[in-house]
């Protein structure tokens, strides 16, 4: 898929997050938006999997470690066909299949997420287990940079590193923000290249929102040999959403009526400006 | 009784895994730098490839055994209950029993018998943590027979299973040849009709020298062998509760969660009756030898006769 298009399918993702936060009146857009391009290059270019057969054995897997950005997961799903684009709006609600955080009855899930910390460690449990069996799928996953703070990174951190977990792709988040403020106010998480590094990673740092810099850093990482891959992302929360972008006030809080619109309105811009560009 | 046969359940649980590596080649075995100790070791020296050190890391011990059984692995994660049950919790509560994985945890060195090492690694709340999980399946073999049969058990079974050994040899109870072991089946070990012991683990051998002795004194106690703690077994425990009218249980284990809470569970929604339970009584453990702690928390055959007798005056 070429970048124009990768950028159109980000930016229905993004439409995804804000219609699903709004219809759920709760839910976590901010790092949903600063994921909504990995998401959608994961999904549409990279992994090797089939939305009409989930479950094939030979697909990749990926974790949402940070799994409270599963409104930019299940709107990536959902775009590319694992269900229903009209089934974002029921997030959170009783009753339905999209729940707050990922579990094992949404189509395209690999594992349950949403505790901080825990989704590393399964991902690299399938990294192995595929080296174990000799089976050629890579695993991915995706952690936010407040994430870091979890004790439990650094254990899977070092035990993919020890293991040479050369088909498992960490990937960092790192929007700069948390619920409590920017990052390096909380509990400062860096250096996270340097960090990774120390723990026998190959470390990559990217620019998040740039489809050619990410297109290089998967390749990069695949051809890694002997060592797991860390892909840095350098993002901006609440990317695509004027008032969103940067603020740490909208971690977890969902757009009202108004707030819809305009969000809605922002990213129906982005849509004339890819349509110009296309021309 | 010189040749009474005596072995801890955690070196049947290194054993059982050997023998049964043949048998099911996706078994792969976890351990958090305690195979040694947890007898995984016996399993890792004929089987290197399938056995995995995590190092002393129980949290992502956890996460990895869930992703190796979502590429088809059956794992059997091994630590001290302390740390499987107790420090992971949250690990085994959301990266294995929320997506019902097919993880089996293998804990060794629960309850008191853990002996010298003291309170710090003597687990008497793991049967609480681990029974609190939906899907959980919750085991506590009570000698070398039945440990490995749970293990060959869980291996069959699909889905989360936890299963507790002990530290301490154990008298041999279950060698005989019309033994068999199912999920969720508890076993009447002693018939009689003037009290239940309903007991796991080692407390089933204390549990048969309490009936003995009682027999002495005139009272017939039937004892029940309950190695599965959830799902429980509650026919059997009701059955016997409606013929005898009192029930004790014995458990290795706090009296807060463990077996005996879910014997009370059982009989108060289906068969009230007076229930005395025995096990430690909200405390902490301590260092001493795994007899000495035993017969101090009155979990030895003597020291349920004296509740029993004290229960039925």
């Amino acid at each position: 898929m070429d970048n124009l298009e990768l950028k159109k399918q980000a930016n229905n993702v993004r439409k995804g997050i804000v219609t699903s936060t709004h219809a759920a009146k709760a839910g976590h857009p901010g790092g949903s938006l600063s994921a909504a391009d990995v998401f959608t290059y994961l999904y549409f270019e990279e992994m090797n999997i089939d939305p009409k057969n989930p479950a094939k054995e030979d697909r990749d897997r990926f974790v949402l470690s940070k799994g409270h950005t599963a409104p930019g997961l299940y709107a990536a799903l959902a775009y590319r066909g694992f269900f229903p684009v009209e089934d974002l709006t029921t997030l959170r609600k009783l009753g339905s299949y999209l729940q707050g955080h990922p579990n094992m009855h949404i189509p395209g899930v690999d594992m349950a997420s949403g505790s901080l910390g825990q989704g590393i460690s399964a991902a690299a449990g399938m990294a192995l287990g595929g080296k174990l069996s000799k089976a050629k799928f890579r695993v991915y996953t995706l952690l936010g940079d407040g994430e870091l703070e979890e004790g439990q990174v650094w254990e899977a951190a070092m035990f993919a590193g020890f293991r040479k977990l050369d088909n498992l792709c960490v990937i960092v988040d790192n929007n700069g923000l948390q619920i409590d403020g920017p990052i390096d106010e909380v509990c400062s998480p860096y250096p996270i290249d340097k960090k990774f590094e120390a723990f026998n990673f190959h470390v990559i740092n990217v620019d998040a929102h740039d489809f050619d810099a990410l297109r290089g850093a998967f390749r990069e990482a695949r051809e890694t040999k002997g060592m797991p891959t860390c892909i840095v992302l350098h993002s901006l929360k609440g990317k695509g959403v004027s008032f969103m972008e940067g603020s740490v006030d909208w971690h977890g809080k969902a757009p009202n009526d108004e707030e819809y619109a305009v969000a809605m309105a922002d990213l129906a811009k982005i849509d004339e400006e890819l349509e110009k560009e296309g021309r | 009784m010189a040749d009474v046969k005596k072995i801890a359940t955690r070196e049947s649980y290194g054993n059982a895994l050997k023998e049964l590596a043949e048998e099911f080649p996706d078994l792969v075995v976890l351990d958090a730098d305690l195979a040694a100790a947890t007898k995984t070791g016996i399993f890792k020296k004929a089987y290197p490839d399938r056995h995995i050190d995590c190092g002393i890391a129980e949290s992502n011990m956890m996460g990895v055994a869930a992703g190796l059984s979502l590429t088809g692995k059956i794992p059997f994660v091994s630590s001290f209950a302390m740390f499987a049950a107790g420090r992971a919790f949250e690990q085994v509560r959301n990266s294995i029993g929320y997506p019902h994985l097919n993880v089996k945890i293998g804990a060794t060195h629960a309850g008191i018998s853990v002996g010298e090492d003291g309170a710090s690694h003597q687990c008497n709340e793991d049967i609480a943590l681990m029974r609190t999980i939906p899907g959980m399946v919750v085991m506590c073999p009570s000698d070398d027979v039945e440990a490995k049969a749970a293990v060959r058990a869980a291996l069959e079974y699909q889905g989360p299973v936890y299963i507790r050994f002990g530290r301490a040899a154990c008298t041999v109870i279950n060698d005989r040849p019309d033994y068999k072991f199912e999920i969720g089946k508890g076993t009447v070990v002693r018939e009689g009709k003037d009290v239940t012991i309903v007991a796991t683990g080692i407390g089933v051998d204390a549990a048969l020298g309490a009936a003995e002795m009682l027999k002495a004194d005139g009272v017939d106690a039937e004892v029940i062998n309950i190695c599965t703690i959830k799902p429980l077994d509650e026919d059997l425990i009701v059955a016997s509760a409606k013929k005898t009218g009192k029930v004790v249980t014995v458990e290795e284990h706090s009296v807060i969660g463990g077996l005996g809470s879910a014997v009370c569970d059982c009989l108060c929604a289906k068969q009230p009756t007076p229930v005395k339970k025995l096990g430690m009584q909200d405390v902490f453990g301590e260092s001493g030898s795994a007899a000495a702690l035993i017969h101090k928390y009155g979990l030895d055959a003597e020291g349920v006769y004296n509740s029993v007798k004290e229960f039925l005056a």
